[in-house]
């Protein structure tokens, strides 16, 4: 069960990216080839290679100027739809309540990218795998918070207690309310059964480019509910396709080793 | 900074005006936001682009590039006409009492004060101040009148001088609402009341102006009025753009200064040390010690070889001739083929400086040129295709030394808020860099070693030097340079505690008076001193060492009532106990604690002579106090001076270089601004080579407004084309490309009735590194500040067209 969450204080966040460049570093992804397309949000979509970013939003209504901006990526839900979606039993919640894809059992089949409410999960072509934010998952087992939030200079991601970053998030929430920002709120409390990632919004999530109402998609509920009790079958079926593969590899192997033998 | 990054928790209002502060001093935002959380501040941000601090701010002010000093006129007006500003503050710790000149005036047409006159050597004008000084008595004492009734008094000046900055002036010239205006002003004056402090935070987009030291003399002229000096909380805060460009300044990187802030000597006015001594060193105030520091510096740059018979070697010292010497002059030297050759040390002219198109194309009148980078950078590829330059008729011998990153080296670094702390070195640099110490200590030692043997003009300039850092192995000893600058007694070589044991009879030398303490202790040097406050209000004196003395906020006397009450006790910085008699302190006191608190008050600001903050200062080039002038590049006349479109003393280098006709300015109708993101670094030679940070920021870009980009037929990354009067030679125009960034960030202004829109461009690409764009600064005009030279970057004029 979670005990430990990361607030994401999105009142506080100066978009500097910091979080999003040490994700990067801590992880060893490779950056992405970009283009500046008018906004300073890059790169465009989530992927293997990139977990998270700084989402920006601009704004002007009524002669008011908003530049609204906030870390986004996976939020590590209770009511996880992609672990739901999850055919082979790869995506599962660690002791530490985030959510984790085994990329030994992944195969590849994109159901969860398809369910995520957050639309957050890359895939990897080349090793054919889908890959998200582990939650520093090695720094965690380790002592230590994720990389995003021990670079974060404002103190717009913080890592903690859960019931310490609940009354945090609710404290700064009232300060909002009181300070001109009447539509400020928690999200990630009540949404998807609560998720390991808690946002203060200043605003309505639509505005940071959040799903208002984030759930686990109907069909994927349906799916997990009738295939779900026969997934121990798909693992064994897996399981016999990777042995198979694996045999069949040595087999190519030997062949192949034979063949430099004989050309020697 | 007079405060620190520490110390912004304190403050009740933060104004970040010409700084874009949670962009290029993202740390800042933690404090802020903890005052802001903890004591409800309110923070206002004052710039053309709703940028990222204005994203979290209370209040954002939108303004043209270029009319600071009119909104700061503004709400000096605001406080005075208002009456509040901090009376008592005022009266006893400002020369608001003092009596001017009778002959003093300005004149509100001409937009001039008296004694202006022609100066044929700068070809511009200059002031002569006999009426800017104080009025004074047989015995040399400085008239006062205490209960400021006196006309010619400068607190009635300084009303006088405002009178026409009303709010409805000030938004016709900035193009700012008056209603927003006015609750700026509003906002940021209730830190007149004792108790409360406001922090005014500010960066190049103040200083970067033909009247940059004027604005930052109107933001010192308002802390003053609000009492807002000397306290925690309060301040007038420059932040430092780059890592260690403090400790640099302290250490004369600039042509007029030699380390500790001391005036470089003129061969003029000072040929002797007795001269320089006589005319440079005030009577009062603490300067009244420079002798001792200069004489220090001398022993310590040339050891036994600086007596008192040879005036301390000062007469090798190097001078001044009267040229200007500054970053501009020196580009039109070299354009005239007078600059020889350049070692260019950490430094992108080729992409930071104004008018960088022409820059790269002087460059090749020399003859050779030695870059000093962690990247083959601009300035050192001029002469290549990539420059648009054709390397066949370049003749310029070109070094690249590679530098060590900062990560690599150890040693000090000075911060915004002057504390000096020591960097541990977390690796080896790659391949063949070398830090930056090891390179100077190599090349003093070739260029010492080619003096003593062929002689030339001078020799003992470098010969006699004293230079002893070897350390073993090739490497430098660090540590025997960090003695050079604390200073030390030469006759035992014992560290001397700190700048008060500096003497004048060659005894002491110092490298550099104001850091003198910081490493005094060869086991446990300050820089190096790593404990954090447990109680207190956040002064760390046991963590590193802050120039002067160990001292986090400067003139902190002026924190306390002139009987040594704190104005916010909440928050006391140092206090007269009466029971003990004796002051307490949560700081380095900034004054004599061993005088009653009555007479200490009388002298709080103990640097100047007169021992009063200046609303009045007869120290600045262009004026006592700060009038509005438009930029040189300029869409519109002066408002408020019909005659004085431009800061009339400012620095004009090339005839024919800004606009100035009706039909220019149609030409180029568009206000340009240059800043920086926070994804990239200065020139962008580092960052521009590193792909988790070009991902982010990819290309060069220009925001402009919706309105324009609609008027325009211009989208969202768009290639349009932009052009100033600089890239405009012989009748054809040529222009730079960037992509189209439409944004609702950006706003017209409404100035005087006329619709004017800003176009933005970040200048940190070039033509070099793994990401390449084009050179920003190829529009920006070769024009600057009276007092300083600072080019003009942040305002100026230019057209925009999509291009295709």
């Amino acid at each position: 069960m979670k005990t430990q969450i990361c607030l994401i204080d999105a009142s506080k966040c100066i978009g500097c990216r910091g979080c999003q460049s040490a994700c990067k570093q801590w992880n060893q992804l490779p950056a992405v080839e970009t283009e500046f397309t008018g906004t300073y949000e890059n790169p465009p979509r989530y992927s293997c290679s990139t977990w998270t970013k700084v989402v920006f939003r601009e704004y002007r209504e009524n002669g008011r100027l908003q530049w609204l901006m906030s870390k986004q990526g996976c939020m590590h839900c209770t009511d996880a739809a992609c672990k739901l979606a999850c055919p082979t039993g790869a995506i599962y919640h660690t002791d530490e309540g985030t959510v984790t894809i085994d990329e030994i059992r992944c195969i590849g089949c994109n159901y969860c990218a398809a369910a995520c409410p957050f639309n957050v999960i890359g895939f990897d072509r080349f090793t054919n795998r889908a890959k998200k934010c582990t939650f520093c998952y090695d720094r965690l087992v380790n002592g230590m918070e994720p990389s995003c939030s021990a670079v974060c200079p404002t103190d717009s991601l913080v890592f903690g207690n859960e019931r310490e970053i609940i009354a945090k998030a609710q404290n700064r929430v009232d300060h909002l309310r009181k300070n001109g920002n009447p539509e400020a709120r928690i999200y990630g409390l009540d949404e998807v059964d609560g998720t390991a990632m808690l946002y203060v919004l200043a605003d309505k999530p639509e505005k940071y480019g959040l799903p208002a109402d984030p759930r686990v998609p109907f069909g994927t509920r349906v799916w997990n509910a009738i295939y779900g009790p026969l997934r121990f079958l798909v693992v064994i079926a897996v399981g016999f396709g990777l042995w198979a593969n694996i045999t069949k590899n040595r087999e190519l192997d030997r062949g192949k080793e034979e063949t430099q033998k004989g050309s020697e | 900074m007079t405060n620190h990054w520490i110390d912004y928790q304190h403050s009740d209002v933060f104004m970040a005006i010409g700084g874009n502060t949670a962009e290029n001093h993202p740390i800042s935002m933690k404090w802020i936001e903890k005052a802001r959380e903890e004591k409800g501040a309110k923070l206002i941000t004052v710039d053309p682009r709703f940028n990222r601090t204005a994203a979290v701010s209370d209040l954002y002010v939108p303004l043209r590039p270029g009319t600071n000093t009119a909104y700061l006129g503004g709400l000096a007006h605001y406080i005075l006409e208002n009456n509040l500003y901090h009376r008592e503050y005022v009266e006893h710790y400002t020369n608001a009492t003092y009596l001017i000149e009778e002959g003093f005036e300005f004149d509100d047409v001409a937009g001039v004060f008296s004694g202006i006159e022609d100066d044929p050597a700068r070809n511009a004008k200059k002031y002569d101040r006999t009426t800017w000084q104080y009025q004074r008595d047989e015995d040399g004492n400085v008239k006062k009148d205490p209960f400021m009734q006196d006309p010619n008094c400068v607190m009635n000046l300084m009303r006088e001088h405002f009178r026409n900055y009303s709010i409805e002036n000030v938004s016709q010239i900035t193009g700012c609402p008056v209603d927003t205006l006015e609750e700026s002003y509003r906002m940021f004056s209730t830190t007149g009341k004792p108790e409360r402090a406001g922090n005014i935070l500010y960066a190049m987009g103040i200083t970067q102006f033909t009247h940059g030291a004027q604005n930052v003399r109107a933001i010192g002229l308002v802390q003053l009025l609000l009492g807002n000096m000397g306290r925690a909380g309060g301040g007038v805060n420059a932040q430092r753009g780059q890592s260690n460009v403090q400790g640099a300044t302290d250490m004369a990187i600039l042509y007029h200064i030699i380390p500790g802030y001391m005036g470089t000597p003129q061969q003029a006015a000072h040929p002797t040390l007795g001269d320089y001594i006589e005319k440079e060193t005030p009577e009062t105030g603490w300067w009244s010690n420079k002798p001792r520091y200069l004489i220090s510096l001398l022993k310590a740059f040339y050891g036994e070889n600086a007596t008192a018979d040879n005036q301390f070697a000062y007469q090798w010292l190097p001078k001044l001739d009267g040229k200007d010497a500054s970053h501009i002059a020196m580009y039109k030297n070299m354009s005239k083929g007078e600059v020889e050759g350049m070692i260019c040390w950490a430094d992108n002219p080729a992409v930071s400086g104004p008018t960088a198109g022409a820059k790269r194309e002087y460059s090749a009148k020399m003859k050779w040129l030695v870059s000093v980078d962690l990247f083959e950078n601009e300035t050192a590829s001029f002469w290549k295709r990539e420059a648009g330059a054709n390397p066949e008729e370049i003749d310029t011998e070109v070094f690249i030394l590679p530098a060590a990153a900062s990560y690599e080296r150890e040693g000090n670094k000075a911060n915004s808020g002057r504390w000096i702390q020591w960097q541990w070195k977390a690796q080896e640099p790659p391949g063949n860099c070398k830090s930056d110490l090891w390179i100077v200590n190599e090349l003093f030692k070739k260029l010492q070693k080619i003096y003593e043997e062929e002689g030339g003009a001078v020799p003992e300039q470098i010969t006699k030097m004293a230079w002893d850092y070897d350390g073993n192995d090739g490497q430098v000893d660090i540590v025997k340079v960090c003695k050079d600058i604390n200073g030390y007694n030469v006759n035992n070589g014992s560290l001397v505690n700190n700048f008060l044991d500096l003497q004048l009879d060659g005894s002491t030398a110092c490298g550099n008076w104001l850091y003198s303490g910081y490493y005094n202790d060869l086991d446990n040097p300050p820089t190096k001193r790593r404990t954090p406050e447990k109680e207190g209000i956040g002064s760390h004196l046991d963590w590193s060492f802050a120039w002067p003395l160990n001292r986090r906020i400067v003139y902190n006397r002026a924190s306390a009532d002139p009987s040594g009450k704190p104005w916010n006790p909440d928050v006391p910085q140092v206090w007269w106990d009466e029971d003990e008699g004796k002051w307490k302190t949560n700081d380095v006191p900034d004054f004599n604690v061993n005088i009653p608190p009555q007479q200490s008050a009388e002298i709080p600001f103990i640097m100047l002579p007169e021992g009063q903050g200046r609303l009045f200062s007869a120290f600045v080039n262009d004026g006592p106090f700060p009038a509005h002038y438009e930029p040189a590049d300029s869409p519109v006349p002066n408002l408020l001076y019909p005659e004085a479109t431009y800061n009339p003393i400012s620095q004009r280098f090339y005839e024919d270089h800004v606009v100035e006709t009706e039909e220019e300015k149609e030409r180029y109708p568009y206000v340009l601004t240059t800043y920086r993101v926070v994804e990239h670094y200065q020139s962008g030679i580092m960052t521009r080579n590193m792909p988790w940070l070009i991902e982010m920021m990819p290309e060069f870009f220009v925001e402009i407004d919706e309105e324009l980009a609609d008027k325009l037929g211009i989208a969202n990354g768009d290639r349009v084309a932009i052009e100033s009067k600089r890239l405009y030679n012989n009748g054809e125009q040529d222009s730079i490309e960037a992509k189209a960034c439409v944004t609702k960030r950006l706003q017209p202004l409404m100035i005087n009735g006329q619709k004017k829109h800003i176009v933005g461009l970040p200048f940190h690409w070039g033509y070099m590194g793994k990401s390449t764009g084009a050179v920003a600064n190829d529009l920006t005009p070769s024009v600057g500040d009276p007092n300083t030279t600072i080019p003009e970057f942040k305002a100026s004029l230019c057209n925009i067209r999509r291009v295709g």
